[in-house]
C-alpha cells in the first residue's frame, strides 16, 4: 500500500531506508540535491550507499558514486554484509569513481571540479544515470585555496546536478553532534550549501551512558512535507533502519475479536476467555514472581496452536529458559527443535534500546513471529538509554500491533520496597492492553505469589487476587481465602480449607447425631403418652365403678331406711325432716352450753 | 639528471575555462625560463576527451602530468606558485626574482 502511494508522490526517489522514506512523505527530491551531513562514523557513507543501491535495485535507476574520502573497493567490501549484492549491481547499473586526493598531489594555485563534471557527464550519459552520490566533499573543498573558490565550485556542482536534472546526495563532515556542526569553525561554504540544497539531512551520533545513540533529523526539505523531529536510527543487518516515532497518517489494523490462551486455564477465565489476537500483555512483578514462568505458559499454549512464537530473554540464556520451565511442566524443548518456537538470549545483543527494538523486529519478520514474549523489557531502560526506553517500548507496542502479534512482555519491578507501580521510567502500562500484576505475599514465614488483573481493554474481568501455584505438573491458579481483612495464602490457605471441611464434617456428625436424639425422645415421648393414654382409661374405670357402688350404696341405704319406717310405720321420710332433725341435733349442745351460761 | 633530457607533459584544461588557461600561460612560462628547448606539453581538454581524462584519473581541473623523466607527478592547480611545481619536477628552485 505504502509503496502504491510512492510511487503517486510526484518527484521523490526513495532511498529504500526504512522509516526515512516514511519521514520525508517518499524519500529524496528528484533531479535536486541533498545534503547530508553529520560526524565521523556516523553512517553517511552507508546512507548514501543505500540510496545509490535501492535506486538500482528497486527502481532501476542507474547511478555513480564519487568516493573523496574512501577507496570505493573498501567501501563496497565494508558493505557486503548488508546483502545488497554491490559486486553485481556494479557491473551494470553502478559505478563508483574514486576521487580521493593521492598523497602525493602536488598543489599549486587555484582548480575547479569542470574536469570532474566533464567525466560525469560523460558516465552519466552513457549509463542514463539517475541518482548521483558525492561522498564526503569536504575533502576536496578543503584543497581549494579560500573560501570564494569554495562557494564557486559548490554554486557549480549544484548547477550542473540541476542543469542534467539528477538525484544528487552529497555528503559531508560535521564537527560530531549537531550543536558543534552549527559552530563549525569553517561554517561558510557547509552553510552556503545547506541554503543552496533543496534537502538536508543531518546524522548525530551520541554515546549517552556509554551506549552509542544514533538519530537522524531532517534540517530541511523544499517543496515537501516531512517530520522535524530527530529519529533514531540503527544500522542494521540490511542497512539503515530509521525509527518512525509518530505517523497520524498510519490507518488502524483491524482489530482481532480471537481470544488466545495465556496458557493458564483459570486466567483465561479470569480474562473472560484469554488475551485479545494483536494484544499487548504486560506481566509486572519483582524477581521470582514467576513472570517468566507465566510468558513460558504463554509461549507454550501458542506453540501448541502451532503459532510461531519467538521468545526473547534478556536475563537468560535460551536452554536455562527452556530447562528453568520445564520444572513446571512447561515443555519448550520440542517447539524449540521442531522450528515453531525461536528463544533469543538478548544478553548477546548490546546496545541502545533502539538497537533491541530494531533486533527483535528483524527477528520476528524473519521468523514470521505470531506470538512474541520479551522477558524482561526493563532491561532498556538500564541500558543507558533511560529517555528513549520508553519510547521505544511505545513503539514495539505500536509495531507489534500493527503486525497483528500478541506481545507478552514482563516488567521487573525495581525494589520490593517501592510497591508504586507507576514508579519505573518505562511507563508502558499505560499502553498496555493487559497487565497482569504478580506479587509476594509474606505471611506466617511464608512467601507465596499473588496474581492480579490490574487492567485488561475491552474485557470483564476477574477482580480478586488469586494465588499463583507453581507445581511439577503445572502452573494453576487457586482462590484466595480472606480472613479478618487479611488474604491468605499458601499453608495458612491450606489450613483455612481443611479446617472449613473438618468443621463441614463435624455439623454433618452433629446434625446427625442430634436427629438421632429427637428421634428417641420423639420415641419415648411418644410411648409416654401411649401408658398416660392407658393410665386414664384405668382411672375412668375406676372413676365409673367408684360412681356405680355410690348409687347403689346409697340405694340401699335408702332401702334401709324406708324399710325401718315401714317396719316402724313412721310416715315417709322427708329430706326437711332429715335435716330438722339434723339441725335439731347441732343445737343440742348450744343449747346446753347456753343453759349453763346464765 | 643530464640536462638535456627532454620533459614530457599531459595538462588537463576543462575548456577555456579561467583557470585551465591560466595554467596553460604559466606552465608555457615556465617552461620557457626553466626548461627551454627540453619540454614537450600534450593539452587534453577534458570536455572532448572526458574518457581520456577518467583513465588518467583526472577529476580536478587544470591537472598537469608530468610523464617523463620518471618519477611520475601530478601537479593540480593554475600553477600560479613557481615553487611547488619546480619541487615537484626536482628542478632547483629559483629565488625570488
Amino acid at each position: 500500500m505504502k509503496t502504491q502511494r510512492r510511487s503517486v508522490v510526484p518527484g521523490k526517489a526513495p532511498t529504500g531506508i526504512v522509516g526515512f522514506d516514511d519521514i520525508t512523505d517518499g524519500g529524496l527530491p528528484v533531479g535536486r540535491t541533498t545534503l547530508l551531513v553529520g560526524g565521523p562514523g556516523s553512517g553517511k557513507t552507508i546512507f548514501a550507499l543505500q540510496f545509490l543501491a535501492h535506486g538500482a535495485r528497486a527502481c532501476k535507476e542507474s547511478g555513480i558514486f564519487i568516493a573523496f574520502e574512501e577507496h570505493s573497493e573498501r567501501i563496497v567490501t565494508n558493505a557486503s554484509s548488508f546483502g545488497w549484492n554491490l559486486p553485481e549491481l556494479r557491473r551494470k547499473k553502478l559505478f563508483f569513481i574514486d576521487a580521493q586526493p593521492l598523497p602525493d598531489l602536488v598543489q599549486s594555485g587555484d582548480f575547479d571540479l569542470s574536469g570532474m563534471l566533464a567525466v560525469l557527464q560523460a558516465k552519466a550519459t552513457d549509463m542514463k544515470v539517475r541518482r548521483i552520490v558525492f561522498d564526503a566533499l569536504d575533502i576536496v573543498l578543503a584543497l581549494l585555496p579560500d573560501a570564494a573558490a569554495k562557494r564557486r565550485e559548490i554554486y557549480r556542482l549544484h548547477e550542473w546536478l540541476l542543469e542534467h536534472k539528477l538525484t544528487g546526495l552529497i555528503t559531508a563532515k560535521s564537527g560530531g553532534d549537531e550543536s558543534s556542526y552549527s559552530n563549525y569553525s569553517t561554517p561558510q561554504p557547509f552553510s552556503l550549501m545547506q541554503f543552496m540544497v533543496d534537502c538536508a539531512v543531518v546524522l548525530n551520533h551520541h554515546v549517552v551512558q556509554g551506549v552509542s545513540q544514533r538519530n537522524l533529523r531532517v534540517q530541511k526539505y523544499r517543496g515537501s512535507r516531512f517530520d522535524e523531529d530527530e529519529s533514531p536510527f540503527v544500522i542494521g543487518t540490511s542497512g539503515f533502519e530509521v525509527a518512525v516515532t509518530r505517523d497520524l497518517d498510519r490507518a488502524d489494523m483491524p482489530v482481532s475479536k480471537e481470544r488466545v490462551s495465556s496458557g493458564v486455564g483459570r486466567l483465561d477465565t479470569m480474562l473472560g476467555g484469554g488475551y485479545y489476537r494483536g494484544a499487548s500483555v504486560l506481566i509486572t512483578g519483582f524477581s521470582g514472581t514467576a513472570k517468566t514462568t507465566l510468558s513460558g505458559a504463554f509461549s507454550e499454549a501458542a506453540c501448541q496452536r502451532g503459532e510461531r512464537t519467538l521468545f526473547v530473554s534478556f536475563d537468560s540464556d535460551a536452554s536455562e529458559v527452556v530447562r528453568n520451565l520445564s520444572s513446571v511442566d512447561i515443555q519448550l524443548a520440542r517447539y524449540v527443535k521442531n522450528g515453531v518456537l525461536r528463544m533469543v538470549s538478548a544478553r548477546t545483543i548490546s546496545g541502545s534500546a533502539e538497537t533491541y527494538l530494531v533486533r527483535i523486529k528483524t527477528l520476528a519478520r524473519e521468523h514470521k513471529a505470531r506470538c512474541l514474549v520479551i522477558d524482561p523489557i526493563s532491561t532498556w531502560s538500564e541500558s543507558g538509554s533511560f529517555l528513549t526506553a520508553h519510547s521505544v517500548a511505545e513503539r514495539l507496542i505500536d509495531w507489534s500491533k500493527a503486525q497483528g502479534i500478541t506481545l507478552v512482555c514482563t516488567r521487573l519491578l525495581g525494589e520490593m520496597s517501592s510497591l508504586a507501580e507507576g514508579g519505573s521510567p518505562l511507563q508502558i502500562s499505560t499502553v498496555a492492553d493487559t497487565w497482569i500484576h504478580l506479587d509476594y505475599l509474606v505471611q506466617a514465614g511464608e512467601r507465596n505469589r499473588g496474581l492480579s488483573i490490574i487492567k485488561s481493554r475491552g474485557t470483564a474481568h476477574s477482580n480478586q487476587v488469586r494465588e499463583l501455584i507453581l507445581s511439577d505438573t503445572g502452573v494453576s491458579l487457586a482462590d484466595t481465602y480472606t480472613a479478618g481483612g487479611e488474604v491468605l495464602m499458601g499453608t495458612l490457605r491450606w489450613e483455612k480449607e481443611r479446617a472449613e471441611n473438618s468443621a463441614t464434617d463435624a455439623a454433618e456428625v452433629a446434625r446427625k447425631l442430634k436427629r438421632v436424639r429427637l428421634d428417641v425422645e420423639e420415641a419415648e415421648l411418644e410411648m409416654r403418652g401411649q401408658s398416660l393414654q392407658t393410665e386414664l382409661v384405668a382411672k375412668r374405670v375406676e372413676k365409673a365403678l367408684l360412681a356405680s357402688a355410690t348409687e347403689s350404696s346409697e340405694r340401699e341405704l335408702t332401702r334401709g331406711h324406708t324399710r325401718i319406717r315401714e317396719l316402724r310405720g313412721a310416715d315417709a321420710a322427708k329430706p326437711s325432716d332429715k335435716t330438722a332433725a339434723r339441725t335439731q341435733g347441732k343445737r343440742a349442745p348450744r343449747s346446753l352450753a347456753g343453759a349453763s351460761r346464765p | 639528471m643530464s640536462r638535456s633530457t627532454p620533459f614530457k607533459f599531459r595538462l588537463y584544461v576543462a575548456g577555456d575555462a579561467l583557470n585551465s588557461a591560466l595554467a596553460l600561460a604559466n606552465l608555457t612560462a615556465l617552461c620557457k625560463t626553466h626548461l627551454p628547448g627540453r619540454h614537450e606539453i600534450d593539452v587534453v581538454d577534458v570536455f572532448r576527451e572526458p574518457k581520456v581524462a577518467m583513465a588518467a584519473g583526472v577529476l580536478m581541473t587544470p591537472t598537469l602530468l608530468k610523464l617523463s623523466p620518471s618519477p611520475a607527478r601530478r601537479i593540480v592547480g593554475t600553477l600560479s606558485q613557481a615553487q611547488p611545481f619546480m619541487r615537484a619536477l626536482g628542478l632547483p628552485e629559483a629565488g625570488p626574482p
